[in-house]
């Protein structure tokens, strides 16, 4: 018995060290929620520890044997019990108010970090892969990217959130708390990056069959290499020299590849999948299903169904030359 | 006796639910996209997004294209000649999708496009859309007798 309570409890901590960890926040505003978190936490063992206090002393003072017929009504001793559950009422009331008023300023809180240098991100959910688009009143300037927000440490970012099919929703637990991506309707959350890191997000609303398979990396880094990377993010892709790269692009361009994605300084120019113009500067291959290296990228191209089944992506129905070249392309779009 | 027979009547009824829901994900044969309801709904994003409904309008109702959901099937009503269509292109307009489109992403817009006339079983046929519903939706239409119309005149 013992050692069942003891196996159970110790699985109960393996929950403790899962990478997406709300109370362990890398930012101010999952930090509000974490301490809204622990506030909530210590006033509900004190309620319960007064409540089962009370219980235990009655049990301990419990008649025992058949019940005894009705005492004469005390007139002092009922007005005592009568002040008591009172006092108890109104202090459940208080203490209720209290978190209601707690739970109020850090929801105000969350929605006000703003600042007028904070950079602007939209994202938009799609089936099953994150957009991101780096805004810029420029238009020229703006960056596509996907399933990676990459955010300088210590500056506000305004994430500005829809959904181009279904119902989705951004969650960086680490970082901030969760926000509806809804179709045709725009949605709005605050983050903040405390300390460089690459911190995990997921979806957190069901929305398919693959559902799970779409995860998300923030990756903070400090402002000088955020710039960096923002501004290689804005170059067209690599002109390749080699003929194998060459034909790969031939191929990319003229079959069905090009009729969905976008590879800037190409003809490709499709919006329903992830932008690919610097795909293989990215860690992970379908919206974190796959790390991003040549093999998993060859697997994925010529069978999607088997890593994601239900994945809007058709299969690459190629010649083995022409696969390979294709592959050997979309690998060097650093 | 009776028990046997009703038992075995609702498990026959539990069978209708089967191409319904069945997912089929695979790709090996691209032309079965009409009795799967997962492949006909692709078929209607892809209309979509590769902007059929440009020319052939939202539902099919037609525009700078030919109506879709009528029952006058100008190349023929076989899906082989719906393949051609969108594979090899037809004159006056419609442009060849062989190279662009693959061949599974073809057989699914076929699929699609004969739903707009009842063609494929009702359990596969899409039974809602994304936006207003300009008439019943595909699974609820009668299935209709399309006539293989012929090139139409010009001018018309």
């Amino acid at each position: 018995m013992t050692r069942v309570a003891l196996t159970l409890a110790l699985t109960a901590l393996g929950g403790c060290a899962g990478r997406p960890a709300a109370l362990d926040p890398a930012g101010p505003q999952a930090a509000r929620i974490a301490g809204f978190w622990s506030l909530l936490l210590a006033v509900s063992i004190a309620v319960s520890v007064v409540v089962l206090a009370v219980l235990l002393d009655a049990l301990a003072r419990r008649r025992g044997g058949s019940l005894p017929p009705p005492p004469a009504v005390d007139p002092r001793l009922e007005r005592r019990l009568t002040f008591g559950v009172a006092a108890a009422v109104v202090l459940t009331a208080v203490l209720l108010l209290f978190l209601f008023v707690a739970s109020l300023r850090t929801a105000r809180a969350l929605n006000a970090l703003g600042e007028p240098d904070a950079l602007t991100v939209e994202v938009t959910g799609h089936q099953w892969w994150w957009e991101v688009e780096y805004w810029d009143s420029a238009p020229a300037r703006r960056v596509r990217t996907a399933n990676e927000i990459h955010v300088p440490v210590g500056r506000p970012v305004l994430v500005k959130t829809r959904s181009a099919d279904v119902i989705h929703s951004l969650w960086a637990p680490r970082l901030a708390g969760k926000k509806d991506l809804l179709p045709q309707h725009a949605t709005s959350l605050w983050m903040q990056a405390d300390r460089p890191g690459m911190f995990d997000g997921q979806c957190a609303e069901f929305c398919g069959h693959q559902h799970a398979h779409m995860r998300l990396t923030v990756v903070a880094e400090a402002p000088e290499a955020f710039q960096t990377w923002l501004a290689h993010q804005r170059t067209p892709a690599a002109e390749p020299t080699e003929p194998a790269l060459l034909h790969g692009r031939e191929v990319f361009l003229a079959g069905p590849c090009a009729l969905c994605h976008t590879i800037a300084g190409t003809t490709a120019a499709a919006r329903l999948g992830p932008d690919l113009t610097h795909l293989a500067s990215r860690t992970t291959l379908a919206a974190g299903t796959l790390p991003n290296d040549l093999g998993a990228l060859a697997a994925w191209l010529v069978d999607p169904q088997s890593v994601k089944p239900g994945v809007h992506m058709p299969p690459a129905a190629l010649p083995p030359r022409d696969f390979q070249a294709l592959v050997a392309y979309l690998g060097s779009l650093r | 006796m009776r028990r046997a027979i009703g038992a075995l009547l609702c498990a026959a009824l539990a069978t209708t639910a089967c191409q319904r829901e069945q997912r089929r994900f695979s790709d090996s044969r691209p032309r079965d996209a009409e009795r799967s309801a997962w492949a006909v709904a692709e078929g209607k994003r892809l209309y979509q997004a590769f902007n059929c409904d440009g020319c052939h309008g939202r539902g099919g109702g037609g525009g700078m294209g030919p109506p879709l959901m009528d029952a006058a099937w100008i190349y023929g009503v076989a899906p082989d000649n719906v393949y051609a269509s969108i594979m090899r292109g037809r004159p006056n307009g419609m442009p060849a999708f062989g190279g662009r489109v693959t061949e599974s992403q073809a057989w699914q817009l076929v699929a699609y496009v004969r739903s707009l006339s009842g063609q494929p079983s009702r359990g596969a046929r899409p039974g809602r859309d994304d936006h207003m519903q300009v008439r019943e939706s595909e699974q609820a239409r009668r299935a209709e007798r399309p006539v293989a119309a012929g090139t139409p005149k010009p001018g018309r």
